[in-house]
């Protein structure tokens, strides 16, 4: 497991820099959220980076894709998250690419993977029921009639979920709330008549959506994976998640340091550059040991995910858990060191800071994950 | 077959047929070990150690990729690879500690002449003569360039008059690598030279200091009057500060790879300590607040290990990274301890006795002594500066 990009990623990374800087710089985010944009990302750019074939980076050459794994989408998604690059490539490109490849009968990837490539279908997927990440808790009933399903209850926080035109639903046939036994996933039209959607307005502006379902009638060829077998399937759709969010994190820390480094730079007090103070310095070196710490964590996982090594589970909580801790610290230190410009709106670092805290969020807190390791690792 | 596979096939046997068999996995626990520092006045508790080193030392191979003209065994990377799988295979011990090897023979290869290198080198590594470091004095810690024992040029030689302190082992070194000023008119770092001195030579004094851990691994280190030949300065006269600099690259890489060593292979495991006094359940350590903080412990310090793995991938960018490793690597290996003394509860702070096991006893010295980490080889703010100050471009006040 080498932890350096390979050729092909590294092109990746460059098309990727230069299109968030000339096509998405922070001023689109800035915009979609002063219009009150219905669906908070823009559909021109969206098809400009489907043309760049990014939603199918995933996807295998058989349906159009590219197939260059986790670690191919995760340095795009990178240097997107730098410039706080709104769209449907983490919901769509990482968790409904991912989970339809892996887990997808023939039929289903006839059906479904060359319209994600193309751009032409948004997904989500709709795990969790409460404030706080865990899939076990589901309670949100399949029950089977005759040939089909009835779906009732209730998923919140759904990525992109006011929007996308399916759903990835992981719904309880069996067993009790708390159970990682007895769920199944289901691949669910978003317009089907019983599904109730509700865009949620959170901190960071972007797609969201509580979503409910009254006797949503669902036929038994839409299952995703084994029946009853959704536990396991959807905690490896939730590590590939899982490290595709720590590398936009990373790209977020990224950029809010870089931005707080050049003020240091340049802001002067008491007839000095700022950044000449060693209290200011050593929080930036800090800052810097801190980013090298979570680019190392990542690479790891990415690579892990691709290599299928059975180490992926501890490495995505260990890279979630990093990104997450890294990400609090840097967003708060840049509001801190840019003074009193860092909390008015009309300056970009303050969206780092609200990004950072629903992200920190996205499939389980670095709690969540610290506790994780700790059971994966046998003590 | 190629020349790597035959390689491998000639180090298992030559290793087969030359390790002592208390040098390797298995060894008979009844059998003393010892700490191999070599040197003069070397002694050895089982002579299968010197044994082990005389072998060593004689194919080289205790400094591998050296060039065999120097004593080294002239090895290539991929080659020293084999060597080390084949050795850990048989769980051979490393037969020989030295800061000859980690610090000193690293810049004599980049700095010194022909004749420096081919006098000193082979010395290191047959480990004939035990160095110690001469840098710090009690006026300069991590001012370092401010040092003030003085080597005054008188002639046919150099006479040197002042005094080091923190000189690891010094009452058991041979010789001494030492800064000294030969420029008292130059600026600061313009006026220091690299000066080897044998320990022997009249004038040399030295008296260890006693740690908070009760134990005396450093000396303060005495010149008085002390003759040195010009030959033994390394470089040009006034640019032993380039010299220095690069040796503390070594030994911060050194410093930082020894903690996490220690940590990985150390038979001190914090989460076996917190199993064994805050209790178990279920294959859990039983206290919740523990276990996080352990947890959140393990987790950064697998970090910085996946940090050195993609230092060395990216090839080693060592300037940039060294003074990383080095903050993070002492600091990782304090929280550790503090961890593991916590979670030992009143036994953690044992300090002798026959009321607590050895475990306790030494782990209580073991957790002193890593106050020192963050201290020697450039502190941790000191580490701060240099990332603030090379790597970000901060300025200067």
């Amino acid at each position: 497991m080498k932890l350096i990009l390979n050729e092909e990623e590294q092109f990746l990374r460059d098309t990727a820099k230069n299109f968030a800087k000339e096509r998405s710089p922070i001023t689109h985010f800035r915009a979609l959220r002063d219009n009150n944009d219905p669906i908070l990302w823009d559909k021109d750019l969206w098809s400009e980076m489907s043309k760049l074939g990014w939603p199918g980076i995933m996807i295998p050459e058989k349906y159009g894709g590219s197939n260059f794994g986790i670690s191919g989408i995760c340095v795009v998604l990178q240097e997107c998250a730098k410039t706080l690059t709104p769209s449907p490539l983490f919901a769509t490109g990482v968790l409904g690419a991912f989970s339809i490849k892996t887990y997808g009968t023939d039929e289903q990837k006839e059906k479904y993977l060359p319209s994600i490539v193309s751009g032409d279908l948004t997904v989500s997927l709709a795990v969790d029921e409460s404030s706080h990440h865990n899939p076990y808790e589901t309670e949100l009933s399949a029950k089977k009639n005759n040939n089909n399903y009835l779906l009732s209850g209730k998923k919140v926080f759904v990525i992109d979920g006011a929007s996308s035109d399916l759903l990835i639903v992981l719904a309880r046939t069996s067993g009790n709330k708390g159970d990682s036994t007895g769920l199944t996933l289901f691949l669910v039209d978003s317009n089907q008549v019983g599904i109730n959607k509700v865009k949620l307005e959170m901190a960071d502006s972007r797609n969201y959506a509580n979503i409910t379902f009254e006797n949503v009638d669902v036929p038994s060829e839409n299952i995703l994976g084994d029946p009853e077998a959704g536990g396991e399937a959807i905690e490896n759709i939730l590590d590939i998640g899982r490290i595709a969010i720590s590398a936009e994190m990373l790209g977020n820390s990224e950029a809010a340091f870089e931005t707080t480094l050049d003020y240091l730079k340049q802001r002067k007090q008491f007839g000095v550059l700022i950044g000449s103070f060693q209290a200011l310095q050593h929080r930036a070196a800090e800052m810097f040991c801190e980013i090298e710490l979570t680019k190392s964590s990542v690479m790891a996982a990415m690579r892990a995910a691709d290599e299928g090594s059975n180490e992926l589970q501890r490495l995505s909580s260990l890279a979630k858990t990093v990104a997450g801790e890294t990400l609090h610290l840097v967003s708060n230190e840049a509001i801190q060191m840019h003074g009193g410009i860092g909390v008015t709106d009309e300056y970009d670092v303050g969206f780092f800071l609200k990004r950072a805290r629903v992200a920190e969020q996205i499939f389980g807190s670095s709690k969540f994950h610290t506790e994780r390791y700790a059971n994966l690792s046998g003590f | 077959m190629t020349d790597l596979t035959k390689f491998r096939e000639e180090t298992k046997k030559w290793l087969d047929e030359n390790c002592p068999p208390s040098m390797r996995n298995g060894a008979d626990p009844k059998i003393p070990t010892d700490e191999v520092w070599g040197g003069r006045n070397a002694k050895y508790k089982n002579p299968e150690s010197k044994i082990w080193l005389d072998r060593m030392g004689e194919k080289g191979w205790t400094m591998p990729t050296v060039p065999r003209e120097y004593g080294g065994g002239g090895l290539s990377k991929e080659e020293v690879k084999v060597l080390n799988e084949e050795m850990f295979f048989i769980g051979a011990k490393q037969p020989l500690l030295s800061f000859g090897i980690w610090m000193l023979a690293p810049v004599l290869l980049e700095y010194g002449t022909e004749e420096q290198k081919k006098l000193h080198i082979p010395k290191i590594i047959k480990g004939q003569i035990r160095w110690c470091q001469g840098y710090s004095e009690p006026g300069s810690g991590s001012d370092l360039a401010s040092l003030s024992t003085k080597a005054d040029d008188i002639g046919d030689h150099f006479l040197v008059n002042g005094q080091k302190v923190w000189t690891s082992y010094a009452d058991k070194a041979d010789w001494i690598f030492a800064l000294v000023r030969t420029g008292p008119k130059e600026p600061k770092h313009d006026g220091i030279s690299f000066l080897l001195i044998d320990m022997a030579t009249k004038g040399v004094s030295t008296k260890p200091i006693t740690l908070i851990s009760g134990k005396s691994p450093f000396c303060e280190t005495f010149f008085d009057n002390v003759e040195v030949p010009k030959e033994n300065l390394i470089g040009e006269l006034n640019s032993g500060w380039t010299i220095a600099k690069k040796l503390l690259q070594h030994e911060r890489a050194f410093i930082s790879n020894f903690g996490l060593a220690a940590g990985m292979g150390s038979k001190r495991d914090v989460v076996s300590i917190a199993k064994k006094h805050l209790g178990e359940e279920n294959g859990k350590i039983k206290n919740t607040f523990y276990r996080s903080e352990i947890s959140s412990h393990k987790i950064k310090e697998h970090a910085f290990g996946l940090t050195l793995k993609r230092a060395g991938d990216e090839g080693g960018k060592a300037s940039a990274t060294a003074s990383m490793f080095k903050l993070y690597g002492t600091e990782h290996n304090k929280k550790r301890h503090e961890l593991m003394v916590a979670a030992s509860g009143i036994n953690g702070v044992a300090w002798d006795g026959d009321e607590f096991e050895d475990d306790d006893k030494n782990l209580t010295r073991a957790w002193l002594r890593t106050k020192g980490n963050s201290l020697e080889g450039g502190t941790s703010e000191v580490q701060l500066n240099v990332i603030s100050k090379r790597v970000l471009g901060l300025p200067s006040t």
